[in-house]
């Protein structure tokens, strides 16, 4: 009799939802109340034959009563509370649980099994990170050119009486290490460099691939449709992002032509204003038109009021951070405070290459549902190639986890790369 | 006061700017490249302080300091330990070896005198 505990469960289940009462179920399948109670709270095993007739009775599949698979789940459901026997699962009902919401059960499971694959990834990926050669290698090498210019440059600079022959060696030493210090900086840029521009697409949110997929095809869609089912775009979300995209940037390009834009680039420079003033567009929808356009060579960074990016158009030399918040410096967050108010400032980014760009930001205000309605604020910040030059510069980050300025003022976090 | 201290350190530059440091307090440094050389300098030299940089070619801070504290002789000399941040596994099994401090590079030299001053008087 391969019945499984749970048959009593299902059985009063059953019954209750047709509003049947025990008496009525007892009578009709010729036992007592009382004993049919025994069977619905599995204390009781039940006769083949009279659980034939209970089906009928109750109108369902023998099978549905006699799942045995409810087994597997029962002790799928134990492992997974197991893991949090601080939360003080009732392990005594557990088939109650299996029997009643085989639904909810199997959704505790999957859940438990993803929860476990993920953490195996993640200490796949933190071995890979500890144990990357490359990585190690850089950064022992940076160490040991950044301790040895420290001690030397501070001996230079605390001793008075020091021989000549020792100065020079000194002044040599100090020379060679920073030039190691320097190679050794841009190899490990290039590494988190690498890290970050989505090489494992398996782990990439939906955004990332859309970014990543519209890079590919230089932010131009002459055929959206059949683009729309590239395998870059993995899962339905992606799909979705695209779309919109497609769709914003299709709208912006019938309101704003190419050749009439070509001639405002001509003459005004990538200026958003001055675009949104010709074409009586918003602010917001020049600078998209003026970035996402084929082979523009600007960036672009979009974000909502929580400051959380929804656009990333990297420019050479400066790719936004894939993971956790941005740099509070970025001028994109200035403009965000400041709405509809034109931010412009020339930042200079971390590393031996000294990278300067332009940075003009603009932040607008709507109010979709009307004067009863939230505030909505998107704030764009359009990225320039900028010559070196005598303007000063407000110096940047990509975000603190992964920035050069130990002594910034506005750090939140350690950087994984202080040294 | 004096005292005697044997430097175990590949990167000559740094070598050469601890050995400054240490030897205008008053000091007397002696330098050794090789890991695998560093135990026969040891015996030789008998210093009152060994710094092991822990990354070393030929043999590791780490079995220069477990092989130190093994050998009868020499089993007492303390020992400073070079490291770079973030090498949590290598320091606690330095901690377990038997290491008497650690100095994380990159280092200020006002922390690596104090560090030897107060390892020589203890």
């Amino acid at each position: 009799m391969p019945l499984s505990a749970l048959t009593g469960t299902r059985l009063r289940e059953r019954r209750l939802a047709l509003g049947m009462r025990q008496s009525d179920l007892a009578e009709k399948v010729g036992i007592s109340a009382s004993y049919l109670n025994l069977i619905e709270h599995n204390r009781r095993r039940i006769a083949d034959g009279l659980l034939v007739q209970m089906a009928n009775v109750l109108a369902v599949p023998l099978a549905s009563l006699q799942d045995g698979h409810a087994d597997g789940l029962i002790e799928a459901l134990s492992a997974a509370a197991a893991e949090m026997p601080a939360l003080g699962a009732e392990m005594d009902r557990v088939e109650d649980l299996a029997g009643r919401f085989p639904g909810w059960s199997a959704a505790i499971v999957e859940f438990h099994s993803r929860n476990r694959a993920l953490a195996r990834a993640v200490e796949v990926l933190n071995d890979r990170m500890a144990h990357d050669p490359h990585l190690s290698a850089s950064l022992h090498e940076v160490l040991n050119a950044a301790a040895s210019v420290r001690s030397t440059a501070a001996i230079l600079a605390d001793t008075d009486d020091i021989d000549p022959v020792w100065l020079k060696r000194f002044h040599n030493n100090l020379h060679t290490d920073s030039e190691r210090l320097a190679v050794g900086a841009e190899a490990l840029v290039a590494f988190l460099d690498a890290s970050t521009s989505g090489q494992d697409q398996a782990g990439a949110l939906p955004q990332e691939e859309v970014e990543a997929w519209a890079e590919a095809q230089d932010w131009t869609f002459p055929d959206a449709k059949a683009n729309l089912h590239s395998d870059q775009l993995s899962s339905e979300a992606a799909r979705s992002l695209a779309q919109s995209l497609v769709e914003r940037l299709a709208h912006d390009n019938q309101t704003m032509p190419e050749a009439e834009v070509q001639l405002i680039l001509a003459k005004h420079g990538p200026d958003p204003l001055a675009m949104a003033r010709a074409f009586n567009v918003p602010v917001l929808a020049a600078f998209r038109r003026i970035a996402l356009r084929q082979g523009s060579g600007f960036g672009l960074l979009i974000c909502d009021g929580s400051g959380t990016l929804t656009l990333r158009k990297s420019v050479a030399g400066f790719t936004p951070p894939r993971f956790g918040a941005a740099c509070p410096l970025w001028p994109l967050f200035t403009a965000l405070a400041r709405a509809e108010t034109p931010v412009e400032a020339v930042i200079a980014l971390p590393g031996p290459q000294g990278i300067r760009l332009r940075a003009r930001a603009y932040c607008q205000i709507s109010h979709p549902s009307g004067f009863r309605g939230p505030e909505l604020r998107e704030a764009a910040m359009l990225l320039i190639q900028e010559p070196a030059g005598a303007e000063p510069a407000i110096e940047i980050g990509p975000t603190c986890r992964i920035c050069l300025r130990p002594a910034c003022p506005a750090r939140r976090e350690p950087s994984i790369l202080s040294i | 006061m004096t005292g005697r201290v044997l430097l175990v350190e590949d990167e000559p530059n740094i070598a050469e700017a601890i050995r400054f440091i240490l030897t205008r307090e008053g000091w007397d440094v002696a330098v050794e490249s090789d890991g695998a050389a560093a135990l026969g300098r040891l015996q030789q030299l008998r210093p009152d302080l060994v710094i092991l940089d822990l990354m070393l070619p030929g043999m590791s801070g780490l079995e220069i300091l477990t092989a130190l504290r093994a050998s009868p002789d020499i089993s007492a000399t303390k020992v400073m330990m070079l490291t770079a941040k973030g090498m949590g596994p290598e320091r606690e099994a330095a901690q377990r070896a038997g290491v008497s401090a650690f100095m994380a590079k990159p280092f200020s030299n006002a922390e690596m005198r104090q560090q030897v001053r107060i390892l020589m008087e203890s």
